[in-house]
């Protein structure tokens, strides 16, 4: 597969979300799909996010009771360590780099798989727009659904920093949820939602991209899958820095 | 009838079709033959509007296909048919929501007269009982009979086929020559097929184009297709060993 210009990709990325956004098929056409993206996009990712985010808050809450070595640090902090982790950094990013491994290769391999089984040409023959049927679904159901796994996989990995602490014996349940509620900063639930919605957006797009314009075989179709998940990871991980300059 | 005029069309630099024109008429088989890479597939993907041609045009009953406006594209493309070589079905859905899927998309038939007209264009290519059977369940025959389906799902006044037989056994090769024949006149379609296969080309080519390294170099019909006097062609014609028996 040739190399291709950064520049011209991104322009042709743009191109692509233009085509996908205008000249739309009639509305009543995309709830059944909506509705069939947000069960795979959402619902199937219910385990891997649930797994993943316990686990994180547990190794959080352990690694920072092991740090803490000065009795002058209460240690009611490890659950304020855990809780402003989670929200700030583990629930919304982590968790869209585990999205983007499940539900960006899936796009991709779905979307490769149509182009070079010529099912994409077979919807553009008929006058259908396929970037808008195919595309616009999978994005208003990431849009929709990742923002409810980031809101689970926080209240689960604060859940995880809660069990390791307290079966560990390295926290009291008391001292924890003492943590998780002091100085608490409302704004960072906001900041944490708005940066779901902007990764989802990107990891579905961007996916979507890669599959749309695979051109070959098997082979191909296997190089988008890891390219989705490559460069949706790069640009979250952009636009996370991005966003913690701008709303922080 | 479709119009090709001065079709010229490049890849890269490199020139793929040069000033390619032809007529095909409806209510016959228009074939456009030739060895790999000589621009057949290209052809026809130009006339279907899936590559837009560097210069020429193509006139659908004496409408401008590629200088129409969007609206107008969208409209003719609804009387276009296509059976694809991989036949393109829709992975995601069974038979009968492919056969419908045009029909869902692109009318506004109540369900009732929508499952009417899947069953008879089922039927019509002897299909029947499969409704509920998903395309990986399907022979190769079966999935081109399907595509067919699908393809006069809307009434199509125009119908091309990309190597109909490919992958297929001789008996249901000349099956689905026999069906596509039956099609175009029944319905007086324009129907364009795309072949290399010699048995399809006696069977029903009633009006043949040759393409030979991007342009066409004869055309004629199945009659005076072994008169020629075209080295090329009868190169391409008399390549086995089978119809060099049959010649002599």
């Amino acid at each position: 597969m040739p190399k291709r210009n950064p520049f011209k990709s991104l322009g042709e990325y743009l191109l692509f979300l233009w085509r996908a956004f205008t000249n739309r098929e009639p509305l009543r056409i995309y709830w059944k799909l909506y509705i069939d993206e947000c069960l795979l996009i959402g619902i199937d990712s219910l385990t891997i996010v649930a797994i993943t985010s316990t686990f994180i808050g547990a190794v959080t809450a352990v690694q920072t009771a092991y740090n803490l070595v000065s009795p002058l640090i209460p240690v009611y902090i490890i659950g304020l360590i855990v809780r402003d982790m989670t929200i700030l950094e583990l629930a919304p990013t982590v968790t869209a780099i585990v999205f983007a491994g499940k539900v960006g290769s899936n796009i991709a391999g779905q979307l490769g798989t149509m182009r070079i089984t010529e099912q994409i040409d077979a919807l553009e023959v008929m006058g259908i727009n396929s970037t808008s049927y195919l595309v616009l679904p999978k994005i208003f159901a990431g849009i929709t659904m990742y923002p409810l796994l980031v809101i689970l996989a926080g209240f689960l990995a604060i859940l995880g920093g809660y069990i390791a602490g307290t079966l560990g014996g390295l926290i009291t349940p008391d001292e924890y949820i003492y943590g998780i509620r002091a100085d608490f900063i409302e704004f960072n639930v906001t900041f944490a939602l708005i940066k779901s919605f902007v990764f989802a957006f990107l990891i579905t797009s961007i996916s979507a991209f890669q599959g749309y314009y695979t051109q070959g075989g098997a082979l191909e179709v296997g190089i988008a899958s890891t390219k989705a998940v490559t460069n949706s990871c790069i640009a979250l991980l952009l636009a996370d820095y991005l966003l913690a300059e701008l709303l922080v | 009838m479709i119009e090709v005029k001065n079709i010229n069309k490049s890849f890269a630099g490199k020139q793929v079709l040069f000033d390619v024109s032809a007529v095909f008429k409806p209510g016959i088989t228009n074939m456009i033959i030739g060895g790999s890479g000589t621009g057949k597939s290209v052809l026809l993907k130009n006339i279907v509007g899936l590559i837009v041609p560097d210069s020429g045009s193509v006139l659908f009953d004496g409408r401008d296909f590629h200088h129409g406006s969007q609206e107008e594209k969208k409209a003719l493309r609804q009387e276009i048919g296509m059976l694809f070589q991989s036949t393109a079905l829709f992975d995601s859905k069974n038979v009968e929501e492919n056969v419908r899927f045009p029909l869902d998309m692109l009318s506004d038939m109540p369900m009732d007269e929508k499952m009417d007209r899947v069953n008879f264009c089922l039927k019509r290519v002897g299909l029947e009982n499969v409704n509920k059977k998903m395309p990986s369940e399907l022979s190769g025959g079966m999935k081109k009979r399907v595509g067919i389906a699908r393809a006069i799902a809307l009434q199509t006044k125009y119908l091309f086929c990309d190597e109909p037989n490919s992958g297929l056994d001789p008996l249901t090769s000349i099956m689905i020559d026999n069906l596509i024949y039956e099609i175009t006149k029944e319905y007086n379609i324009t129907t364009v097929v795309v072949s290399h296969d010699m048995n399809s080309v006696m069977e029903i080519g009633e009006h043949i184009i040759f393409m030979y390294r991007g342009a066409k170099l004869w055309e004629g019909n199945n009659e005076n297709i072994f008169h020629s006097d075209v080295k090329e062609l009868n190169e391409f014609i008399f390549s086995n060993k089978l119809m060099r028996r049959f010649k002599q």
